[in-house]
C-alpha cells in the first residue's frame, strides 16, 4: 500500500482554474438573472480569471515551502481509484523535477493572465478591437481550462490521467489561437495564413503525436506486470507511472515480446518520443511552432513558449527516460544529434527572420534543443542543466513574447526592419528588451547562461566521444544567437528614429506588472541558481544514476 | 431443436415486442380518430413514447430469464439481446422526440412517421435476437422497408426521393446477395438454425472443401449485414440517403439500424463461428482478417471523402461510415473484449451522433440550410447550439475528456491486447484515421467559432426544446468521458450469448 494520499493541495492547484471556468460559464448562462450584461460580464470574467490564477500562485508558494528538497520521493500525493475496471487511478504528486515545472506553470500562467486583461494601460484599438476586449468570457474560460490541462500534465502520475490532461491542453489552445489570434490573411506569395490556419496546424501536429502516445500507453499497460491499486487491490496491469518506472528499471519492458520484429521497448520509446518531441518541438516536427506563435495573441504565446513546450521535454524525462531506460541509452546519441540540429539550424533560421515574433519563436526551437542535448548526455550536470534550461527558457521566452506584444500593440507591425531608433522614444522598453535579449543569448549573470553552460559542460564530459563533436558544433550557435539578437537590437532601437514611430509611447503599468517580475527572476536565477538546483538535483541525480546503471546492465 | 417451451408459454418472453406492436396499432388508430389540431402532435408523441417506455418496462422481467431460445428456436433471449432491445427502445424514444420538435415533419403525417419508427424499433429488436437464418432475413427486411419509406418521407423533395430510390435499389441488391449466401449455407449445412450451424461448422473444420464453400456463403451473407452498418463496399447509399432524408430520421438511421446491424453481426458470427475457448475464429475461416480489412478500408475511404464535404449532413454521413469502420476493428478480434468494446462504443456513439444531428436540425430549422456556410459565426448567433455541436464533434473525433475517446480507447486497447502484425497495423491505421477525421470535424467548428457571421445575419431563433434536448445529450457526452465505469459494467454484463449445446 504505497503512495497513500498526503495532501489535496495539488488537486486544488490543478482544478482551481477549472472551478473559475465553471463559475464564468454559470454566470454566462444566468447573466439575465444576475444582470451581468456587456461590460460587467467581461469584467466579472476577468476578475474570476485573475483571482483563480492568484490563488494558484499562492498555493504554489505553499507547495514550495512544504516541499522536502532533500528527498527523492514523490510528495503531496493525492491518490484514489478512479476507474477500477481498467486500474485507472486518480494520482497526483510532485517530485523534484515536476515541482519546478508546477511552480513555473503557476508563475507564467499568472503573468499570462495579467497580460490578458486590458486594465492598467492604454490600448490603441482603433483599427481592430484588441484581443483582450473581444469575447472576454469565452477567452477566460478557455484560458483557465488550458491552465488546468497544463498543471495536470505536470502533476499526473497515472498514465491514463496524464493522457487526459495532455489532450485537454489541445482544445483550449485551438480556440485561443483561432479566435483571438490574427485574422485570416493572404500573404504576398499567395499562401493563406492567420489564426485559424495556425490553430488547426497546431492541433493536427499535436494530435498526430498523441495518438502514438495512446498506442504506446496501451501497449505498456498490457505489458506491465502485476501491481496493486492504492486501496490494496491486486491487479494484473497498471497505469501507475511510478510502478511502470520501477518495472522498466527492472528490465520488464526490455525483455517483453518484440513488436513486428523490433524490441518492444524501442518501438514504444519511439512512439512516445515522437509524441513528446512534436511538442518540444524537435526538428523536423517544429514547423507548427512559428505559425502558432506568429498568429497567437501575446498571452497565449507566453503560455505556449513558457510552459506548453515544457510538457514535451518533461514527458521525455518522465516517460522515455524513467520507464524505458535501456531504450533511452540506445536512443541517446540520436536524440543528441537532433538536439544539436535544433540548436544550430534554428539559430541560423533566426538570422533570416524579419518578423520579431517569428524570430523569437525560432529562438525557442533553438533553446529547446539544449534540453534534448542535455537529456541525451545523461550526466548529472547535463541533466540538471537541461531542466534548468527548461525553467530559464520558461521565464525568458515569455518576456520576449511580451516584448513583441508591447511593440505590436502600439505599432501594429512586427517588422524588425521597419523600426529604427526606438531607444530614444521608448527608453524603458529598450532597456527591458536589452535585458531579455541578453538573457536569451546566454550572457553570464542571467538565467539563460547557467543552464546552457551546464549542458555544454555535462555533454562534453559524457563518456561517448560523439558528444564532444556535438557540443563543439552547438557552441557555434551561441555566437549566431548573439549575432541575431544584437542585430535585432541594432535594427529596432539604435540609429536615427524612424519618424513614422514618433507617436509611440513607453511601457504602461500592465506591461510593467508582467515584465518586471520575470526580469527579477531572470537576474535572480542568473546570480543565484541554487534554490532551483536544491529542488531538482536529488531527483535528477537518482534518475541519472538509475538510467545509466540499467543501461550498463541490460 | 432446443424447443423446451411451447409457443404459448413463451409469449411472455416476447412481451416487449408485443407491446411495441400494440402501441403501433393504437398509434395508427388514434391518428385517424383525432382531428387536425396543434395538440394532435403532442398526443401522438406521448402515445409513441408511452408505448416505448412500456416496452422498456416489459423488458425488465424478460431480462431476468435464463438465456434460451423460443418460437422453435427462431428467437434467442440472452443478455446481449436484452441489451440491444433496451438500446433500441432508447433510440426509439430519442427518435420520437427528435421528430416531435422538428419543423421538417408536418403534423398531418406525424402519426404515420411515429408508427413507422415504432415498427423499425420492433424490427431492430427482432434482428438483435434472431437466431435462425430465416428470421434474420425477415427482421432485416422489417428494418429495411420502413427505412425506405421514411427516407423518402418528404413528398415532392427531389433529393429525398433520389436518396430513397437509391436506398431501395441498393437494399434490394444487398438482400438478394445475402439470400443467395444463406441458401449456400443451408445447402452445405442442411439447417437454418444458427445454433445447429455452429455444430456443422465445427464438425467441418477438418474438411477444407466445405470450409471454402462455407466461406463463400458467409461472404455473400455478409452483404446484407454490411449494408445495414454502411461499411465499404456497401456504403454507397449512405451519403445520399442521409442527405435526402428528413434530418430526424437521418439521426435515427445513423444510430438505430447501424447498431442493429452490429447486433446481428455479433450474434451470427459469435454464435456460429467463434471458438469460445479463445482460439478466435472457428473452422479455419479467416473472417476476422476479412473484417479487419473491411474496417481499414471503410474508415480510410470515409475519412478521406469526408474531408471535401461542404454539406454538414453529408459530412456526418461519411463520419458515420467511418465510425462503422472503427467499430468493426473491435469486431475483427473475434473475442469478447472486442465485443465489449463494441457495446460500449455503440452507447457512446448513440449519444454523440444523435447530438450532432440534433444540432444540424436546430440550424436547419432556423436557417433552412445544412450547408457549411450556414454555420458561419454560429457561436455568436446561437451559442448554445454552437457549443453543443463543438462538444459532439470533438467527441466524435475521440478527444478526451469526452465520451468518444473512451469508446476509441476500449477499441484500441482490445486490438493492441490481441497483438500480432495484423492487429498492430490495424491499430495504426485506426489512429491515423482519427487524426484525419479531426480535420473535417474542425472545419465545422472553424465555421462556427473562428469565422464571423455574414453581415446582417440575425441571432438564430432556436426553440427552447432544442436547447433542452441538446443539453440532455451534452451532459452524458462530457460525464461519460470522465466516469464511465457503470456503463462499462453494463456492457460486461451484456456479453452473454445463448449457445445451444
Amino acid at each position: 500500500m504505497e503512495y497513500q494520499s498526503t495532501s489535496t493541495l495539488l488537486s486544488w492547484m490543478v482544478f482551481t482554474p477549472l472551478l473559475g471556468a465553471v463559475a464564468i460559464l454559470l454566470a454566462m448562462a444566468f447573466r439575465g438573472t444576475l444582470r451581468l450584461e456587456g461590460k460587467w460580464m467581461d469584467d466579472f470574467a476577468r476578475v474570476v480569471g485573475v483571482a483563480s490564477m492568484t490563488a494558484v500562485v499562492l498555493m504554489g508558494i505553499a507547495l514550495y515551502l512544504g516541499f522536502d528538497g532533500k528527498s527523492t520521493a514523490v510528495q503531496f500525493i493525492h491518490h484514489f481509484v478512479w476507474i477500477r475496471e481498467y486500474n485507472i487511478e486518480y494520482f497526483l504528486g510532485v517530485d523534484g523535477v515536476s515541482i519546478t515545472m508546477v511552480l513555473l506553470t503557476a508563475a507564467v500562467g499568472f503573468v499570462g493572465m495579467l497580460a490578458s486583461v486590458p486594465w492598467w494601460g492604454k490600448l490603441d484599438d482603433h483599427h481592430h478591437p484588441h484581443f483582450s476586449k473581444r469575447r472576454v468570457p469565452g477567452y477566460m474560460v478557455l484560458f483557465l481550462l488550458l491552465q488546468t490541462g497544463i498543471m495536470g500534465t505536470f502533476c499526473a502520475l497515472d498514465f491514463f490521467m496524464f493522457y487526459m490532461f495532455w489532450e485537454l491542453m489541445l482544445l483550449p489552445m485551438y480556440f485561443l489561437i483561432g479566435i483571438w489570434g490574427a485574422p485570416t490573411r493572404t500573404e504576398a506569395d499567395g499562401r493563406v495564413r492567420g489564426g485559424p490556419y495556425a490553430a488547426i496546424k497546431f492541433f493536427l501536429y499535436t494530435l498526430a503525436g498523441s495518438v502514438l502516445m495512446l498506442l504506446a500507453m496501451i501497449a505498456l499497460y498490457y505489458t506491465s506486470g502485476p501491481a496493486t491499486l492504492v486501496d490494496g487491490t491486486p491487479t494484473q496491469h497498471t497505469f501507475n507511472l511510478l510502478y511502470l518506472a520501477r518495472m522498466g528499471q527492472q528490465g520488464l519492458f526490455a525483455g517483453a515480446a518484440p513488436i513486428l520484429g523490433m524490441a518492444f521497448s524501442k518501438v514504444v520509446f519511439v512512439g512516445l518520443f515522437i509524441a513528446f518531441s512534436i511538442k518540444v518541438p524537435m526538428f523536423p516536427f517544429h514547423t507548427w511552432l512559428p505559425d502558432a506563435h506568429v498568429d497567437a495573441p501575446t498571452p497565449i504565446s507566453v503560455i505556449l513558449a513558457g510552459i506548453l513546450l515544457k510538457t514535451g521535454a518533461y514527458g521525455i524525462l518522465r516517460f522515455n527516460f524513467s520507464i524505458l531506460p535501456e531504450a533511452a541509452n540506445w536512443a541517446a546519441y540520436g536524440i543528441a544529434v537532433f538536439g544539436a540540429i535544433n540548436i544550430v539550424y534554428a539559430a541560423f533560421v533566426c538570422m533570416a527572420q524579419k518578423d520579431l515574433k517569428k524570430l523569437i519563436a525560432y529562438s525557442s526551437v533553438s533553446h529547446m534543443g539544449f534540453c534534448l542535448l542535455g537529456f541525451a548526455a545523461m550526466t548529472p550536470q547535463a541533466m540538471s542543466g537541461a531542466v534548468f534550461v527548461m525553467v530559464a527558457h520558461g521565464i525568458i521566452s515569455p518576456m520576449l513574447f511580451l516584448i513583441a506584444g508591447v511593440v505590436y500593440d502600439r505599432a501594429h507591425t512586427r517588422d524588425i526592419n521597419g523600426f529604427g531608433g526606438l531607444a530614444s522614444k521608448l527608453p524603458e522598453y529598450a532597456g527591458i528588451t536589452g535585458l531579455a535579449f541578453m538573457a536569451s543569448l546566454g550572457l553570464p549573470g542571467l538565467a539563460g547562461f547557467v543552464g546552457e553552460v551546464l549542458v555544454f559542460l555535462g555533454a562534453f564530459g559524457s563518456a561517448i566521444a560523439g558528444f564532444k563533436v556535438l557540443v563543439m558544433v552547438s557552441v557555434v550557435a551561441v555566437i549566431i544567437t548573439a549575432a541575431y539578437y544584437l542585430w535585432t537590437i541594432h535594427r529596432m532601437f539604435l540609429g536615427p528614429l524612424n519618424e513614422k514611430w514618433a507617436g509611440l509611447w513607453d511601457m504602461n503599468w500592465r506591461e510593467r506588472f508582467t515584465l518586471y517580475p520575470l526580469a527579477v527572476l531572470t537576474v535572480l536565477f542568473g546570480f543565484y541558481p541554487m534554490p532551483l538546483f536544491d529542488l531538482m538535483n536529488p531527483t535528477l541525480g537518482w534518475l541519472v544514476e538509475t538510467v545509466s546503471r540499467v543501461g550498463n546492465i541490460l | 431443436m432446443p424447443a423446451q417451451l411451447t409457443s404459448m408459454s413463451s409469449l411472455s418472453l416476447f412481451a416487449p415486442e408485443l407491446v411495441l406492436s400494440g402501441a403501433m396499432a393504437v398509434l395508427l388508430v388514434v391518428d385517424l380518430l383525432l382531428r387536425e389540431s396543434p395538440s394532435k402532435r403532442r398526443v401522438l408523441g406521448v402515445l409513441a413514447i408511452g408505448g416505448l417506455l412500456l416496452a422498456g418496462l416489459a423488458l425488465r422481467p424478460v431480462a431476468c430469464e435464463a438465456p434460451t431460445t423460443f418460437f422453435s428456436g427462431m428467437i434467442a433471449l440472452d443478455p446481449m439481446a436484452v441489451f440491444f432491445k433496451g438500446f433500441f427502445v432508447l433510440v426509439g424514444i430519442l427518435g420520437v422526440l427528435l421528430a416531435l420538435i422538428s419543423a421538417e415533419l408536418e403534423t398531418v403525417r406525424i402519426g404515420e412517421y411515429l408508427a413507422l419508427i415504432l415498427s423499425l424499433v420492433l424490427g431492430m429488436s427482432l434482428l438483435a435476437s434472431a437466431s435462425n437464418l430465416l428470421m434474420i432475413y425477415l427482421s432485416l427486411e422489417l428494418v429495411s422497408i420502413p427505412s425506405y419509406v421514411l427516407a423518402g418521407f418528404r413528398k415532392g423533395d427531389r433529393q429525398g426521393s433520389e436518396g430513397a430510390l437509391k436506398y431501395v435499389i441498393y437494399g434490394a441488391v444487398a438482400s438478394g446477395i445475402m439470400l443467395f449466401g444463406m441458401s449456400l449455407i443451408y445447402g452445405l449445412s442442411g439447417t437454418l438454425d444458427v445454433q445447429d450451424l455452429r455444430r456443422v461448422v465445427f464438425a467441418a473444420a477438418s474438411n477444407p472443401a466445405i470450409s471454402a464453400a462455407l466461406l463463400v456463403g458467409l461472404m455473400l451473407t455478409l452483404a446484407g449485414f454490411l449494408y445495414k452498418i454502411a461499411a465499404v463496399p456497401f456504403h454507397m447509399w449512405c451519403p445520399d440517403v442521409y442527405q435526402g432524408a428528413p434530418t430526424p430520421f437521418t439521426a435515427f438511421l445513423s444510430v438505430g439500424p447501424k447498431a442493429a446491424g452490429f447486433a446481428i453481426l455479433v450474434r451470427f458470427f459469435h454464435v456460429a463461428f467463434v471458438d469460445r475457448s479463445g482460439a478466435g475464429a472457428a473452422a479455419g475461416l479467416p473472417w476476422p482478417v476479412i473484417f479487419g480489412i473491411i474496417s481499414m478500408s471503410t474508415m480510410t475511404l470515409a475519412n478521406l471523402v469526408a474531408l471535401t464535404q461542404t454539406n454538414v449532413k453529408r459530412l456526418l454521413a461519411w463520419s458515420s461510415v467511418a465510425h462503422a469502420g472503427y467499430i468493426l476493428m473491435g469486431f475483427s478480434l473475434a473475442n469478447s473484449q472486442g465485443v465489449h468494446a463494441i457495446l460500449l462504443y455503440l452507447i457512446l456513439y448513440l449519444v454523440m451522433n444523435l447530438g450532432a444531428f440534433l444540432a444540424v436540425m436546430a440550424v436547419r430549422d432556423a436557417t433552412g440550410s445544412e450547408d457549411l456556410s450556414a454555420y458561419r459565426g454560429l457561436s455568436s448567433r446561437s451559442p448554445a447550439v454552437a457549443i453543443s455541436m463543438a462538444v459532439f464533434l470533438f467527441s466524435l473525433t475521440g478527444l478526451p475528456p469526452l465520451a468518444g475517446f473512451i469508446g476509441k480507447f476500449y477499441i484500441f486497447a482490445a486490438v493492441l491486447n490481441e497483438g500480432g502484425l495484423f492487429y498492430y497495423a490495424l491499430a495504426l491505421v485506426g489512429v491515423v484515421n482519427s487524426v484525419v477525421s479531426l480535420y473535417y470535424y474542425a472545419l465545422v467548428v472553424r465555421a462556427m467559432f473562428l469565422e464571423s457571421a455574414p453581415a446582417q445575419s440575425p441571432r438564430l431563433a432556436v426553440s427552447p426544446a432544442y436547447v433542452a434536448l441538446l443539453f440532455t445529450l451534452v451532459i452524458p457526452t462530457v460525464v461519460l468521458g470522465i466516469y464511465w465505469q457503470p456503463l462499462s459494467e453494463l456492457a460486461s454484463a451484456s456479453l452473454g450469448l445463448y449457445i445451444g449445446r
